[in-house]
């Protein structure tokens, strides 16, 4: 090897906040090259991507709709992975969210009272909360590793929606179609901006960012999700319960999954379909990541991702380019973000630079 | 005096502006059309065949339309706001190629109601949405006649993906060439539950073939099953696309889907002015299903009688689902000398005699 990376003794802050900014800068000018090579203007071509999509009120409103399930998710899996608990299961916490939502739906779509809606919502938070705790409980009594089991439970999750809407929840007068019956306007999330789908759900998504992040700024139960993923012997020293906060977190995860699910059948499908994700548990990963783990992190990454699979749509649309650009660029984002963080840990030495930086690894051991 | 002057002269500078108008945009504004795709162009199957279609469209009007693709649109949420896109950037007709995309289409076409749409495989109409099908039973019915005098074994396997009308139609359609021409073959149903499964699909064909199936038949999109044939010496009939390069043995025929000339006619259509909302059903009459070539592993006479079936289904004297038609209770629903029209084929949820399984409920 010509370049080796050496730890540097202290790590930048500023540059922590900052490197997500910077992968930001740097995936907009490779990107920029990117479309120059393929022959279009770099800066209309990013405007297209990156302004156009949310150049009106539509666009704003299918901004929040796009963003609400993302960001419910990543929000669930800031505080699980606070604590180290790596829940990858909030694709299969949608997804059973969902399915308990429109079991309910469906049966009450005669049901006109005000109820409904808050029923059909609390139904997918529970679907989603016992579907988080199942692994939970693997966990604690049989220390299973939930990367394993929530991963697992992902695709028991999928074949159980699929299982469902082929079966059980199928709309009776659907010609046999996978699909179930569409809900009643009672069990429907109201919308906010008439002509739009933007829908009560961005509120929840709001409200919980709030409360996740009182929780882990100013609540006792935050404190020792923090010190638990710092140092668990250190939680458990200190007296604090780890098997219960794998609980707490993994239910909190769990059910504002099941919510995000709830909210999409309820929300702009308006009926149980096969495909009510298309891996938004996946990309919440990306995007608490991208957030640093932190609400407000996690409130610009979603809205940063949500962006991007709609830029991918219209680039398909004014510029022809293939669906691959979707892909391209999140994949740049996420590079970047760790190159920039690779480099806060660590600095290039070169193999013509001086002794001083070895001395200083040296030191460090 | 000089006010009669700039009149005429403002009349006439009026009428200049009016035909160069006129020209312009007639010049310079093409035909948008729209198309929106469940999976990616390269799948090989019922994308790309929607795909050919689009090309088909761009080399026939050449400059006087521009189309527009959208790939891998999940059929859940994001399929309205893709759909209300292509009618909001200019987009005069929009094809939606899935049955997933049925109620994001009818939704939206209610807010741009001078958009027309076309949605395929669906069964809503409105004002300014269309549905289209292929008869993909009529070249069904061709691989069942081929299958039943072919089969040494007399089993012939089915991979079908889910029980929804279409396929149940096309095993139905499977079924009754078998009663005719081979009574003693029996139909061996395998479902995947899934339209694109490599690894499934090649599973079923080979449970199949362990089974003593000696020609397979698909209403699935990949390839898989055609290779597993290959390697384990069956014959097998393609589907949707040409499958001829995956099977150079196994392959006997491929059932293609040609979108082209309904897209071609379509367009036209729409910019005459002459479109109607209707249910379309295009087969072998129509060019949309097509069986591009019969391979040498097929005996001439089979051939020979097989072309001559296809003839009659073209000329309309052959009906695949022509009575009588007694449903697997023996009960008849279609009496000698009826057809079963389009709006039962539709909503078709019943086997016909002999099939040997169940609905899936």
């Amino acid at each position: 090897m010509f370049l080796k990376l050496v730890p540097r003794a202290e790590h930048s802050r500023k540059m922590a906040y900052l490197s997500p900014l910077l992968a930001g800068v740097l995936t907009l000018i490779t990107g920029g090259v990117f479309f120059y090579l393929q022959g279009h203007d770099p800066f209309f071509a990013l405007k297209t991507m990156l302004y156009t999509p949310i150049s009106d009120t539509y666009g704003l409103a299918e901004l929040c709709v796009k963003t609400t399930p993302i960001l419910l998710c990543a929000i669930g899996l800031a505080i699980v992975f606070k604590a180290q608990v790596w829940n990858i299961g909030a694709e299969g916490q949608l997804l059973i969210g969902g399915l308990a939502a429109s079991a309910l739906a469906v049966n009450i779509i005669e049901v006109e009272a005000a109820w409904a809606m808050p029923a059909v919502m609390l139904a997918g938070i529970a679907g989603g909360a016992l579907w988080a705790l199942l692994a939970a409980w693997l966990k604690t009594h049989f220390n299973a590793n939930e990367i394993l089991t929530t991963i697992m439970f992902n695709y028991i999750a999928l074949n159980l929606l699929i299982f469902s809407v082929h079966g059980p929840l199928k709309d009776p007068d659907g010609y046999n179609f996978p699909e179930s019956a569409m809900f009643g306007d009672a069990s429907l999330l109201p919308i906010l901006v008439e002509d739009t789908r933007v829908h009560a759900g961005i509120l929840f998504a709001l409200l919980a960012v709030v409360i996740i992040w009182v929780l882990l700024a100013r609540s006792f139960i935050g404190f020792q999700i923090k010190v638990l993923g710092l140092d668990a012997s250190a939680a458990r020293l200190a007296g604090f319960k780890d098997k219960k906060l794998v609980w707490i977190t993994m239910l909190i995860s769990g059910g504002l999954a099941g919510l995000a699910g709830a909210g999409e059948v309820a929300g702009p499908i308006g009926q149980l379909v096969p495909q009510i994700s298309p891996g938004y548990g996946y990309a919440a990963i990306i995007v608490a990541f991208l957030g640093r783990l932190h609400p407000v992190g996690i409130l610009f990454a979603s809205l940063l991702m949500a962006l991007i699979y709609m830029g991918g749509e219209m680039a398909q649309i004014e510029l022809n380019m293939p669906l691959a650009i979707t892909g391209l660029f999140q994949g740049m984002l996420l590079f970047y973000l760790l190159a920039c963080d690779v480099l806060i840990g660590y600095k290039i030495k070169f193999p013509w630079s001086g002794m001083d930086t070895v001395t200083s690894r040296a030191e460090q051991h | 005096m000089k006010k009669i002057v700039l009149k005429k002269f403002l009349t006439g500078l009026m009428a200049a502006v009016a035909i160069v108008a006129a020209l312009g945009v007639q010049a310079a504004e093409p035909f948008k059309v729209g198309f929106v795709y469940v999976g990616p162009i390269g799948d090989h199957g019922w994308s790309y065949q929607h795909d050919q279609g689009r090309l088909a469209l761009e080399k026939h009007f050449g400059d006087k339309v521009k189309t527009t693709y959208v790939e891998n649109v999940p059929e859940g949420a994001d399929a309205e706001r893709v759909i209300r896109n292509l009618a909001k950037t200019g987009h005069d007709l929009i094809f939606t190629t899935s049955f997933g995309f049925m109620n994001p289409t009818l939704k939206v076409a209610k807010r741009f109601p001078k958009v027309t749409f076309e949605h395929a495989t669906g069964y809503k109409l409105s004002k300014n949405v269309g549905t289209y099908i292929s008869n993909t039973y009529e070249g069904r019915y061709i691989a069942g006649f081929t299958a039943a005098k072919m089969t040494k074994s007399n089993k012939i396997g089915f991979i079908a993906s889910f029980p929804i009308p279409e396929v149940i139609r096309d095993i139905n359609a499977v079924q009754l060439a078998l009663n005719k021409y081979n009574p003693d073959a029996e139909l061996k149903i395998i479902w995947v539950n899934s339209w694109f499964d490599p690894g499934k699909e090649a599973d079923a064909a080979n449970a199949m073939m362990d089974q003593g199936v000696d020609i397979i038949l698909q209403h699935t999109d990949s390839p898989a099953a055609m290779q597993a044939a290959d390697r384990r010496g069956a014959f097998a009939v393609g589907q949707a696309s040409d499958m001829s390069k995956f099977g150079k043995k196994a392959h006997i025929f491929s059932v293609v889907d040609n979108w082209s000339p309904f897209y071609i006619k379509r367009v036209q259509q729409v910019m005459d002015g002459t479109w109607k909302s209707e249910d379309h059903w295009g087969g072998m009459a129509e060019e949309e299903i097509v069986i591009p070539e019969f391979s040498d592993s097929i005996p001439a006479d089979i051939v020979a009688e097989a072309q001559a079936l296809i003839a009659q289904i073209k000329a309309g004297t052959l009906h695949p689902f022509a009575g009588p038609i007694k449903n697997k209770a023996g009960e008849l629903i279609v009496a000698e000398g009826e057809i079963l029209p389009h709006a039962d084929l539709a909503g078709i949820n019943w086997f016909v005699e002999g099939v040997p399984s169940e609905i899936p409920k």
